[in-house]
């Protein structure tokens, strides 16, 4: 948590250091050639000012030898920063594989945290340290962007994407959450805290606190609510996928295409049905979801399908889907509504 | 440069473009390059005095961390108008519509750009596009931001988009027709041996600025009719919502915005090639790669957009590209600033206000220019982009870099354009008091942004404050600074010394042939160039008339 004055952020992430070490080689090349060029001008203009009104300083035409010492030497240093900063970025670009996925959804003007378990958070985070931590990030209506200056992390979050963020925390503390991208009325007041807390306590926190069963509990009851089960689970007419097993797998298309069934893909199936129509069945048989679920159900519904995958075989699922749907094509009521 | 004339005709009370007819049709049906360029400067100060307002505004704002001068709404309002009124309506037409139209057809030894009233067409474009865009503050106002990022813009905000995007929509055209005016002007109305290495080097920027301005901005026009076309019909386009995609925005509007900010500092650097030479009294150092490296900043900086999607989403390997085009751009930037310096390299320099702007210019643009660096680099621009470190960078090069070589050549060419003097004493202390306000506002910035303070806050977090106070204090010595030119530059209208015909003792046709002010043809023959751009040393053997 930050007191009195801040002329320097935090640094309470594994990659902040990182940051600040390019920031200072940055700032070290930048004051030698702002000394370098101040002190040049300084000196020529003292020492080469003007004696007399009729004097004339003899011409120079130019110097090719300068002109590609000057271009070369600070582009191989620029190259260094080039380097540098791809590496970091690449990391940033890769989270490990088992690192605690949390989601966030922001919505004018405030960042709706979900973990997991269960808990949710408005405007609070809470993280381990130690333990990478993925927050999966999404907007309910315009782009926002999530950034949190102690952890020198920041993405922007753009409806209708799915990005990830993530850091290791190091310092137990609070730290700001900001939105970084212009977002309206109350911007500036789109802002929460990250807790960071020791492994224990935060196994604590996550156990303590009533929640309301984990978000794959929750997103089988939205599920069941919205109708979803009585075509996806079991299907006798055979009008839409089993979803089964298809989290993670390759699914074949009626174009011949297949597509990894991932976070995108399913929200974008619930969302817009017909914009990917599994091979074997037919367009506007599912109704569009879009203005009927949040951000944050759409999240829950989406763990819930991941959780269906639990113990899948490896079949292709396309292979299971088999049959042609009974259901004439196109003569579905619900469809295109929006 | 000298140049074979007549000797003029020995007339008493010679006319010139100011005094050769009177009355407002003379001014406003004009087609003079010159009496244009009059009409943009003084269009683009009440514009400045508009943006002005709206940074004082938002300065005033951020000296306490709450929000409590001004509602959010209207201090969104004041930095989207700030933006869209010093981007649109003063940076990008500043040097070239005003310096770059008076000077231009002189330079090259025409009587006038090559399309007299296409040029006047092009003012009248930019007074509508203005007056629309001023119109959405009377009506209301725009809250989107000057970028106007959808889906915000399009489908959210509830305020004068479409006034807005209409006025720089127009305007745009203002600008096309000027960069197409001057294209054909010194392709085709260069004066007997006024070959392309002879032209000045403020041509040489110029003829890259007007590049930019033909082939960048159809493409941010284009944007912004699809915003307004979203906005109006929901065409899906860029809200998801209705299966567009926000980040196409981005990537169509920094096509041309990228650009765009080389629109804005290619004209300045233009301004600092002539003023260097002058008071160092010598060629400019490396002709050939000043005039080149302006090319190369038009050419490679159409390259270089996808920098500002760093934290987008944008593919990694494409970031990667971005990035290392980013610092490519660098390097021409870089060249003209070591070739500027070694011009004063042996030459004899003396200390007249423009020169003392050039010495601003330098020091600023070589601060703007390697912060530059830090957000082209990918790792650490994931951290400042969008903070006040990026606002700093930008105002460094911008205000630092463009408006100080503007007001550097406003006093440069004023003896030329009014035929009067600015008063040299008050013009030395105000470059200092701009000089001292520029850096107090804006080098706080660089660490608050590092320090994480996002940008567009109206209330921020309260440890902050120190560097925020800071920064309005020096926007108010800097407020002050940019008054006094305007105070000194109107009072010599009347009371100024009639300046001679060239008081610097500069080289170049509009000082060696025009009078001051220069009469409405600018020359009584078409003028013969024997020598090169610069030529101090040969003053003497080549005064040669005939």
């Amino acid at each position: 948590m930050q007191q009195g004055i801040s002329f320097f952020p935090d640094a309470a992430s594994a990659n902040a250091p990182e940051v600040d070490h390019l920031y200072y080689f940055l700032i070290g090349v930048s004051v030698v050639m702002t000394v370098l060029i101040f002190a040049a001008v300084a000196i020529f203009a003292i020492k080469y000012r003007r004696k007399s009104e009729d004097e004339i300083p003899k011409p120079i035409e130019g110097s090719l030898k300068l002109e590609i010492t000057w271009s070369i030497l600070p582009f191989l240093v620029m190259l260094v920063m080039f380097g540098w900063g791809a590496k970091i970025f690449y990391d940033a670009y890769t989270p490990p594989k088992d690192a605690y996925l949390i989601y966030a959804v922001g919505k004018q003007w405030m960042w709706k945290i979900q973990y997991p378990e269960g808990q949710r958070e408005i405007n609070e985070l809470h993280v381990p340290t130690g333990r990478p931590v993925r927050i999966r990030v999404a907007s309910e209506d315009v782009i926002h962007s999530f950034f949190i200056p102690a952890f020198r992390v920041k993405h922007d979050v753009v409806p209708g994407h799915y990005d990830d963020v993530w850091f290791t925390a190091t310092k137990p503390g609070r730290y700001h959450i900001f939105c970084a991208e212009y977002c309206g009325t109350e911007h500036s007041g789109m802002i929460g805290w990250v807790t960071v807390m020791t492994p224990n306590d935060f196994q604590n926190w996550l156990t303590s606190g009533g929640a309301e069963g984990s978000m794959a509990a929750q997103g089988e009851k939205l599920f069941q609510q919205l109708g979803c089960s009585t075509c996806h689970l079991s299907d006798e007419q055979g009008r839409c996928p089993i979803l089964r097993g298809v989290y993670g797998s390759q699914v074949l298309l009626d174009d011949g295409k297949t597509v990894l069934a991932d976070d995108a893909y399913i929200r974008e199936s619930i969302l817009n049905p017909n914009a990917k129509i599994v091979a074997g069945f037919s367009k506007d048989v599912m109704p569009t979801f879009q203005g009927q679920v949040t951000e944050e159900n759409l999240l829950q519904l989406i763990e819930y399908v991941k959780s269906l995958a639990v113990g899948r075989t490896n079949q292709p699922p396309v292979q299971q889907f088999g049959g042609k749907g009974s259901a004439p094509a196109g003569k579905a009521p619900a469809g295109k509504t929006q | 440069m000298s140049a074979s004339v007549q000797a003029p005709p020995a007339a008493a009370a010679k006319s010139n473009y100011l005094n050769a007819d009177y009355g407002w049709k003379s001014w406003l049906f004009t087609t003079d390059h010159k009496r244009i360029a009059i009409l943009y400067l003084v269009s683009i100060t009440i514009m400045f005095m508009f943006g002005g307002f709206f940074a004082s505004m938002i300065r005033l704002e951020l000296v306490t961390p709450q929000g409590d001068l001004l509602s959010s709404d209207t201090y969104n309002k004041f930095f989207t108008m700030h933006g869209i009124v010093m981007v649109f309506f003063f940076l990008i037409p500043s040097v070239p519509a005003t310096l770059g139209n008076f000077l231009i057809p002189m330079m090259v030894g025409a009587r006038d750009l090559a399309f007299p009233r296409i040029n006047l067409l092009s003012w009248y474009l930019y007074i509508a596009g203005a007056l629309l865009a001023l119109g959405a503050v009377i009506a209301g106002g725009v809250d989107t931001g000057w970028t106007f990022y959808t889906p915000y813009s399009s489908t959210y905000s509830n305020t004068y988009v479409m006034t807005a995007v209409a006025g720089i929509f127009i305007a745009g055209f203002s600008s096309i027709l000027t960069g197409l005016n001057f294209i054909v002007t010194v392709h085709k109305m260069r004066a007997p041996g006024m070959t392309w290495t002879r032209l000045p080097l403020f041509v040489w920027s110029h003829y890259a600025t007007s590049l930019i301005q033909v082939l960048g901005t159809p493409v941010v026009a284009i944007t912004l009719a699809l915003v307004g076309l979203e906005r109006a019909f929901r065409v899906g386009i860029f809200d998801p919502a209705l299966g567009g995609d926000p980040i196409l925005f981005q990537h169509m509007f920094w096509f041309y915005s990228h650009p765009a900010v080389y629109i804005m500092i290619l004209p300045g650097m233009a301004v600092i090639s002539e003023i260097v030479a002058c008071f160092s009294k010598k060629r400019v150092f490396g002709y050939y790669f000043v005039a080149g490296s302006s090319l190369g900043i038009a050419i490679i900086g159409f390259l270089v957009w996808g920098h500002h999607l760093f934290v987008t989403g944008l593919s990694m390997y494409a970031s990667m590209m971005f990035s290392l085009l980013s610092f490519a751009v660098a390097v021409p930037s870089a060249i003209k600033v070591f070739n500027w310096t070694a011009t004063m390299f042996r030459g004899s320099i003396s200390y007249a206000t423009p020169m003392l702007y050039v010495f601003g210019f330098i020091g600023l643009f070589t601060i703007g220019g390697l912060t530059g660096l830090f957000v082209a680099t990918l790792g650490v621009d994931i951290h400042v982009t969008d903070t006040y470190f990026v606002i700093a960078h930008f105002h460094y090069v911008m205000v630092g870099g463009m408006v100080m070589a503007y007001l550097g050549g406003l006093h440069f060419w004023w003896p030329k354009i009014t035929g009067r003097m600015y008063p040299e004493g008050w013009a030395k202390l105000s470059a200092g008091v701009i000089f001292l306000g520029f850096n107090l506002t804006f080098f706080p910035q660089f660490i608050l942004g590092y320090a994480g303070m996002p940008r567009r806050y109206h209330a921020y977090a309260p440890e902050f404050q120190v560097l925020n106070v800071l920064s309005s204090a020096g926007a108010s010595i800097l407020a002050i600074g940019y008054l006094m030119p305007l105070i000194y530059f109107m009072w010599s209208l009347k009371y100024g010394p009639k300046a001679p015909k060239n008081p610097w003792g500069a080289k170049g046709l509009e000082w060696d042939v025009c009078d001051s002010p220069p009469t409405t043809f600018n020359f009584d023959k078409t003028p013969v160039v024997t020598e090169e751009a610069y030529a101090y040393a040969k003053e003497e053997e080549e005064h040669v008339i005939g």
